[in-house]
């Protein structure tokens, strides 16, 4: 379904990304671990046209994403939940929900009553403004904006980032339950071991590069893997 | 739905018809005796000045990027309505029509400029964009200061004079209404949505410079027409009159209003622009009043003295007759307990 190939991605004349291939079949739950600064970010803005790449290829259901705008490859139905809180904090739950479903506003209000579903803190908070919202729910407003875009494959950046545990399991189930819908997803994650528990492949990122790849279960017990990243 | 938005519309226009027909008694009725032209001059000051600030105030209320250069545009605005209007002179075309052509004439011209200014410059934003409007509106100004059409930097007079008060009231009340229908719009949403978080909104699939631009070209229309408005009430104007300070008076009536209020924009700019004629002797020091109630209001209302608040007439009425409602029920509740 995504297909990156020798990828490099430079920030002026430092070089963030080299060579990195990876691959995201349909269906699958894909995650890309690694440490502070590797470039995981990069590689998903990258993917969805929000930088440019120098070289490689990135294809998404054989169609080349390169040379495409954001606002186009949002209409092949391949979505990004940007790192960090991204919402529009002066604006309703609704019209935040409204926001994502810009390319996209047929079936809408179907697709809202759908999130409003899957994210029962979000319907009774409708009406106020998404800054106000706390942490978790912004979070949950975050992915929830990229679903009424009816992806077919999503892009999570740090997902779990600064939510209590509680919360971290409850998103963690949420990416579970996108995916039983048929929602392909690359997920970039610092926690590492929850986001192999949900994962069937993942990729292991050093500055810049893919050191280590495989099924998630041979990850899990991988020496170096558990050394660098699960804390064992 | 569709029918509460249609009688919404109704409602307000009667509101500004109402306006209106206020005014148009309290002239002919001659109350102001002879000062009634002069009050009628000092009304159409405030009409053109209310299309300048709030369209200013689409770029910084609805955008969120501060622009220093908006005289810019609206001598763009005037000295092609001008230039129109003295070209079409003759022609047998009567005045309200040939007052309109030019004001058109002028808010295209300024929007179209608008397009070149907003292409290279809305890629910059915060104070970037604030020097480059600045530049480019003194490019400007010594263009006008040197083509021979314009006048060539000296002042270019005998323009018809075609802003009549009772004209102009309806061109600010059509102007004003589009710039709210503008903001109300999913276009306005979007560009509202682009000022929250640009990064979620290039993700949501947002074109942001296509909007940005959209909306800036939009308000360089609009302060075109307030150009054209300005030129033909004058009769006579130098490229002088658009620099900086201009610009700068206009910014400082969006923010005295409300950053984000089209009623603040009215009644900032309608107020403010009428406050040196009513001083007059004081009028060189207009400046420094000015920047003492702009302190003043940044300090105790950061926001401009009605924020982002607008005033709506349905609202209003709505109120009062749920007032209506529980004044009725309320007195018939002593009533019952007897
Ligand atoms: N806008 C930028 N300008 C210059 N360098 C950048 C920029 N964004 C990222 N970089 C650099 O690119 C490299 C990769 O950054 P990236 O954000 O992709 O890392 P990451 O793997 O997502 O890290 P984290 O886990 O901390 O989010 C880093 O060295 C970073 O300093
Ligand atoms: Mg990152």
């Amino acid at each position: 379904m995504l297909e990156v190939k020798n990828l490099a991605v430079s920030y002026g004349a430092v070089k963030a990304i080299h060579g990195v291939s990876l691959e995201v079949h349909d269906g699958e739950v894909v995650s890309l671990i690694g440490a502070n600064g590797a470039g995981k970010t990069t590689i998903l803005r990258t993917i969805s046209g929000l930088k440019k790449a120098d070289d490689g290829e990135i294809r998404f259901d054989g169609t080349d994403l390169r040379k495409m705008d954001p606002s186009k490859i949002i209409t092949l139905k391949l979505a990004h939940v940007p790192e960090g809180r991204h919402i529009f904090p002066q604006m309703t739950v609704e019209e935040n929900l409204e926001m994502g479903a810009f390319t996209d506003r047929k079936d809408m209000e179907a697709n809202m009553e759908e999130v409003f579903g899957r994210f029962g803190r979000l319907k009774e908070r409708k009406k106020q403004l998404a800054g106000t919202l706390s942490g978790g729910e912004q979070q949950m407003l975050a992915v929830g904006r990229a679903l009424m875009a009816k992806p077919k494959m999503i892009l999570m950046d740090e997902p779990s980032m600064g939510l209590s545990p509680l919360l971290v399991k409850e998103i963690f189930s949420i990416i579970k339950e996108v995916n039983r819908k048929g929602i392909t997803v690359l997920l970039v994650e610092q926690n590492a071991k929850m986001a192999l528990s949900i994962s069937s492949r993942a990729y292991v990122m050093e500055t810049g590069k893919i050191t280590i790849s495989g099924n998630a279960g041979e990850l899990l017990r991988d020496d170096r893997v558990k050394k660098a990243y699960l804390g064992q | 739905m569709e029918r509460r938005v249609k009688i919404s519309y109704v409602i307000n226009f009667l509101g500004v018809l109402a306006v209106f027909l206020l005014f148009v008694l309290l002239f002919e009725s001659r109350v102001f005796g002879a000062a009634t032209q002069y009050i009628k001059g000092i009304c159409t000051t405030a009409c053109y000045t209310i299309i300048m600030v709030a369209s200013l105030n689409l770029v910084v209320g609805c955008m969120g990027e501060f622009s220093l250069g908006h005289a810019g545009f609206v001598s763009v605005g005037a000295y092609a309505s001008a230039i129109v209007s003295g070209a079409l002179t003759g022609k047998g075309l009567p005045d309200l029509a040939l007052f309109l052509i030019a004001l058109l004439a002028g808010g295209i011209a300024a929007g179209i400029t608008g397009v070149m200014v907003g292409i290279p410059a809305l890629r910059l934003r915060g104070d970037y964009l604030a020097i480059v409007t600045v530049a480019f509106a003194e490019i400007i100004r010594v263009c006008f200061c040197n083509f021979s059409i314009t006048g060539g930097g000296k002042t270019m007079s005998g323009i018809l004079k075609l802003s009549d008060f009772y004209w102009c009231y309806w061109v600010m009340a059509a102007c004003v209404a589009v710039m709210y229908l503008y903001i109300r719009s999913k276009f306005g949403r979007t560009v509202k949505a682009i000022r929250e978080d640009y990064i979620a909104a290039a993700a949501a699939g947002i074109n942001v410079t296509y909007y940005k631009v959209l909306t800036f070209t939009v308000a360089a229309f609009f302060a075109g027409v307030g150009g054209g408005v300005y030129a033909h009430y004058m009769t006579a104007m130098i490229p002088t009159n658009f620099n900086f300070m201009y610009s700068a008076e206009l910014l400082s009536e969006v923010i005295i209003g409300g950053i984000g209020s089209l009623t603040g924009s009215i009644i900032g700019a309608a107020f403010l622009s009428s406050l040196p004629e009513m001083m007059r002797q004081f009028s060189q020091y207009r400046m420094l009043a000015y920047s003492v109630v702009l302190i003043i209001v940044m300090i105790f209302k950061p926001g401009g003295i009605f924020g982002s608040w607008e005033f709506s007439l349905t609202r209003l009425l709505r109120r009062a007759e749920k007032k209506e409602h529980e004044k009725a029920e309320g007195g018939v509740k002593p009533w019952k307990q007897l």
